[in-house]
């Protein structure tokens, strides 16, 4: 078999016992890997609790990984998301991707629960399970330089040890993934770290076709100004975003209250690189790099964390966005969520927070000290408890990161319909509302969004099931990678059919939400979108969004996307995808 | 919708791309919205239906593309390749399908954003938007015009063309305008202020495409006044620059400029390098065609030229340098800015021309004028 190992590994912590088995050959070509094969193997459990020991955890990489194909190599991580209650899932890069097909795998499911806490160790085919008690509450950097040897590494950190429901993954010390509180239902199985290593290759159909498919990639990679351009991502990282989303007047400031930031200048990326002369630091297979390092163990932030620790929570600090991301890095928690909830705090109570407020705060989150234990349940939870539900600014309960949607409207829909919850991720709208690319459509109408989002989510859902970077596709598009599948895998399938895989696949993840209750009531935006101006100036204005002209979209998305009125799916749909 | 629709549907006619009354457009959101009715909606209503796409558009295009069209896809073998670097880097190739029905016509929008349906026309889609459709549309016809002279001239220079090529050429030949001219001043500069730069950069892209010098989503300008690089952004169009502008701070103090052109790296080293502050280029089709007619044999760089030519050539005094899109390194932003001190212009290899002004348009727009005519005529003697 060309590309994928055929081979996926099942570990049952409770039995501490593993088996491999071989997955049907066409769930393969339906699915492809990534998030693609997670939500197949995670739909017969996701009516469990997200900390019921047969709930699975499961970590997919694609065909592609291992391979010279560009930019591949991901990982998908998915389960049922102890914030949202719906399927979570997110896609990171660094190694494990890779090295998880170098010892032989397409993917892990990890059900049961250890009586201790443990680790597992992969190299190759010798699978261990390691009792680590000693490794409570240790950081993540700490835990992940440890173990730095035995591969590449996923880690959780006190945050999700503590319970925090907004806890994360950390991978190979510097990369933080898994919005939705991943880390946690590790941490429920009293698992504290993964790591991976291997020595096989993965065999490519061919390689001389794969050459010539990369070439026609990293043209397109050096053509597009947002990824190797001179304020582009391979130069600045996603921090480079800043300044463009606080000129089109939506980077979300003070609990998403305002949408324009005044001191924008004071935080931005050109002011983080005069500071602290970032390292280029990246992905295996990755020519832009946009991880920056101030050291081992210190990311820079990304776009997202930058913007919700100084705009959204009226910071103008640069030193505390660093510390707090650092923070939340260390003990493994999600900054955007974090900072979101900060941001609800600091409404709720009037209060502008200091710098030492917001890392005493965050302090708090991790080891549940005083409001930190309420606040550890993520704004929702929270706002509610406190009575002023308004102040969350969520979808499904999960925090929305830093674009605002009153400045984007396919935004504003696809965040409403994500199938994790207040995600800016699924149909990434963000490409042609404000980057221009494929080509810029009117940000400010719901006109044709409707099907625009939804081929964007299904076009997403196939990228993450090739299990490559997402970020390719500001440049690239399905053609070329439809070309790479077929050098590497020697299937033929178009660049339509990949994406049609992504609509099936996307559509399972419906199904799944839909078996635990979520519908229509579900796919809204908080009321504060809808009855508040985000900025009003003489040249550009942020207005309120006209509800009916979002539901309208909303029945609109439901049709394109084959489901019924309230949102649910229907078996005419679910069988013309083959599920 | 329906003004999207209507847009479109005159910007083809408007950019000579079609005759009024034959683009058939539509956009799908919850249903199709078709811009007029026709006998050919209903294969196309089977393509939304089946394919991940939300715009398209179906022309007959003018002449001269039609009769081009028709003659490279006749003699294709159901793939046309271009040979120009913008439409290789962007469309690799173009699907020829000779039925015209849905199956077929869905098989080719399967892997490519276009299909060529000889003696019928070309039909383009976009997944997030009609100007998808129209880029890959209008780039069909610049890839195939371009290709067609370029064989052409390449069969008079190796042997003989075939009499019907000769005669297909003949004709093609009556529907290409004479050489242009314009006579009156365009804004003077230097500009005192962002409006009045960005005023001359509207005038001047708007006449470009006008004139039929360039095409509108082809190329870029930039003026730099007072530390900052005003530029078109990427993927704009040369006639509607309103609100398609960026301004990037020369000291790098913002990356508010990320969306600007991908040539902004050409851009701001040509600044750096002549002092110019009117930066106009765009892809004139026969300074496209004649930068790639080289005779020189047993080059070690051959199929390579385009990245790595080692020669240093010129059309009557003006550089050919090669060099790709954007900023890697064999990007043109490594090539173009030292070519061009004090030259009129500079043309990139297979991919369109360079030039700049000392205080405002009158100057690089009169050059890139006088480039493409001045190919033309050298295009005709060669032929
Ligand atoms: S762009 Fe960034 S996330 Fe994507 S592959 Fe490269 S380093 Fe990894
Ligand atoms: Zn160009």
């Amino acid at each position: 078999m060309f590309g994928w190992c055929g081979k996926i590994l099942e570990i049952n912590l409770s039995e501490k016992r593993f088996r491999t088995f071989t997955p049907d050959p066409d769930i393969l070509i339906k699915f492809i890997g990534g998030r693609g094969l997670s939500g197949y193997f995670l739909k017969e459990h996701i009516t469990l609790n997200w900390d019921d020991p047969g709930m699975p955890v499961l970590l997919f990489t694609g065909p592609l990984a291992n391979t010279s194909s560009p930019f591949s190599g991901f990982t998908n991580v998915m389960s049922r998301s102890p914030l949202t209650g719906t399927i979570g899932d997110s896609s990171v890069g660094g190694n494990f991707g890779t090295q998880l097909k170098r010892a032989g795998f397409d993917g892990i499911i990890i059900t049961g629960k250890s009586d201790i806490l443990c680790g597992i160790e992969i190299h190759n085919s010798k699978i261990e399970i390691i009792k680590v008690p000693h490794m409570a509450g240790m950081p993540t950097g700490e835990t992940g330089s440890i173990l730095k040897d035995k591969g590449s590494t996923a880690v959780i950190g006190p945050a999700s040890e503590n319970g925090v429901l907004f806890s994360n993954i950390i991978f190979d010390i510097n990369i933080a993934g898994c919005r939705n509180g991943l880390g946690l239902v590790l941490a429920a199985k009293n698992l504290k770290y993964i790591t991976v290593k291997g020595t096989k290759k993965t065999k490519v159909s061919d390689p001389n076709d794969l050459e010539k498919s990369k070439e026609d990639i990293l043209r397109l990679i050096y053509a597009s100004p947002v990824l190797s351009g001179s304020f582009g991502i391979s130069k600045f990282g996603t921090a480079a975003l800043f300044d463009l989303i606080n000129d089109r007047r939506m980077m979300p400031t003070d609990n998403f209250r305002r949408t324009y930031f005044k001191h924008a200048h004071l935080i931005n990326a050109p002011s983080l690189r005069k500071l602290y002369n970032p390292k280029d630091d990246g992905c295996p297979q990755c020519n832009i790099m946009c991880k920056k390092v101030i050291r081992t163990g210190i990311s820079m932030p990304e776009f997202e964390t930058l913007s919700h620790f100084s705009a959204l929570i009226g910071n103008t600090d640069i030193e505390t966005v660093i510390s707090a991301n650092r923070f939340c890095n260390e003990t493994g928690m999600d900054a955007i969520s974090a900072a979101s909830t900060l941001a609800c705090f600091s409404e709720i109570n009037e209060k502008k927070l200091s710098s030492s407020e917001i890392l005493d705060l965050l302090n708090a989150i991790t080891y549940k000290k005083g409001e930190g234990e309420f606040l550890g349940l993520g704004a929702a939870r929270y706002a509610k408890m406190k009575g002023h539900p308004d102040t969350a600014i969520v979808v499904k309960g999960q925090e929305l990161s830093s674009y605002d949607p009153r400045g984007a409207y396919g935004m504003a829909l696809s965040y409403a319909v994500s199938t994790r919850g207040g995600c800016n991720l699924n149909a990434a709208t963000i490409g042609y509302e404000i980057l221009r690319k494929p080509v810029a459509i009117n940000r400010f109408t719901f006109e044709g969004k409707a099907r625009i989002v939804k081929n964007s989510e299904d076009l997403n859902a196939a990228v993450d099931s090739l299990a490559v970077c997402r970020f390719i596709f500001f440049a690239a598009s399905m053609e070329e990678y439809a070309r790479v599948f077929h050098a590497v895998t020697g299937i033929s399938l178009s660049a339509d059919e990949l994406i049609k895989s992504g609509e099936r696949i996307y559509y399972n993840e419906r199904i799944m939400n839909a078996e635990n209750g979520f519908s229509a009531k579900d796919d809204d935006l908080p009321s504060r979108f809808f009855n508040s101006y985000g900025y009003k100036g003489s040249d550009i204005k942020i207005r309120p969004i006209n509800r009916k002209s979002f539901l309208k979209a909303r029945t609109n998305y439901y049709k394109a996307r084959g489901l019924d009125k309230s949102g649910m799916p229907v078996p005419e749909t679910a069988k013309r995808l083959g599920l | 919708m329906q003004n999207l629709l209507s847009k479109y549907e005159k910007k083809l006619v408007k950019s000579g791309l079609a005759d009024n009354g034959d683009p058939l457009l539509g956009i799908l959101d919850a249903k199709i919205k078709w811009n007029k009715k026709g006998d050919t909606i209903k294969i196309f209503e089977k393509t939304f239906e089946r394919l991940n796409i939300n715009s398209l558009i179906f022309s007959k295009p003018k002449e001269p593309y039609f009769s081009i069209i028709n003659y490279l896809a006749k003699n294709s073998e159901g793939i046309i390749k271009p040979v120009d670097c913008e439409t290789r880097t962007f469309f690799h190739d173009l699907p020829v399908s000779f039925e015209f029905n849905t199956d077929a016509v869905i098989s080719g929008l399967k892997k490519r954003k276009c299909v060529i349906i000889p003696n019928h026309g070309i039909i383009a889609t976009g997944t997030v938007g009609i100007e998808q459709a129209f880029i890959a549309y209008s780039s069909v016809c610049f890839s195939c015009f371009v290709k067609f002279f370029s064989d052409y001239l390449y069969a008079v220079k190796s042997n003989k063309p075939d009499k019907s090529f000769k005669k297909e050429f003949e004709k093609v030949l009556n529907f290409v305008n004479p050489p242009l001219s314009y006579n009156h001043r365009l804004m003077e500069g230097p500009f005192t202020s962002n409006a009045d730069a960005i005023g001359a950069m509207k005038e001047t892209g708007k006449l470009m495409v006008d004139l039929k010098l360039v095409d509108s989503f082809f190329g870029n300008i930039s003026y730099c006044r007072n530390n900052t690089l005003l530029i078109s952004q990427t993927g704009s169009s040369l006639d509607e620059l309103l609100g398609c502008i960026d301004l990037c701070p020369l000291d790098g103090s913002s990356c508010s400029g990320i969306t600007a052109s991908s040539e902004l790296p050409a851009h701001l080293e040509i600044i750096n390098k002549t002092g110019h502050k009117a930066i106009l280029h765009g892809h004139p089709r026969f300074s496209v065609i004649l930068s790639m007619d080289c005779d020189i044999v047993n080059c070690l760089k051959k199929d390579l030229c385009h990245i790595k030519c080692p020669q240093k050539r010129h059309i009557r005094e003006i550089p050919v340098v090669s060099g790709e899109v954007g900023s890697g390194l064999c990007g043109l932003c490594n090539t173009v800015p030292e070519a061009i001190i004090d030259k009129p212009g500079v043309i990139v290899y297979g991919h369109g021309v360079f030039t700049s002004g000392i205080k405002d348009f009158n100057e690089p727009f009169m050059n890139l004028l006088q480039i493409e005519n001045d190919c033309y005529k050298e295009y005709l003697n060669r032929v």
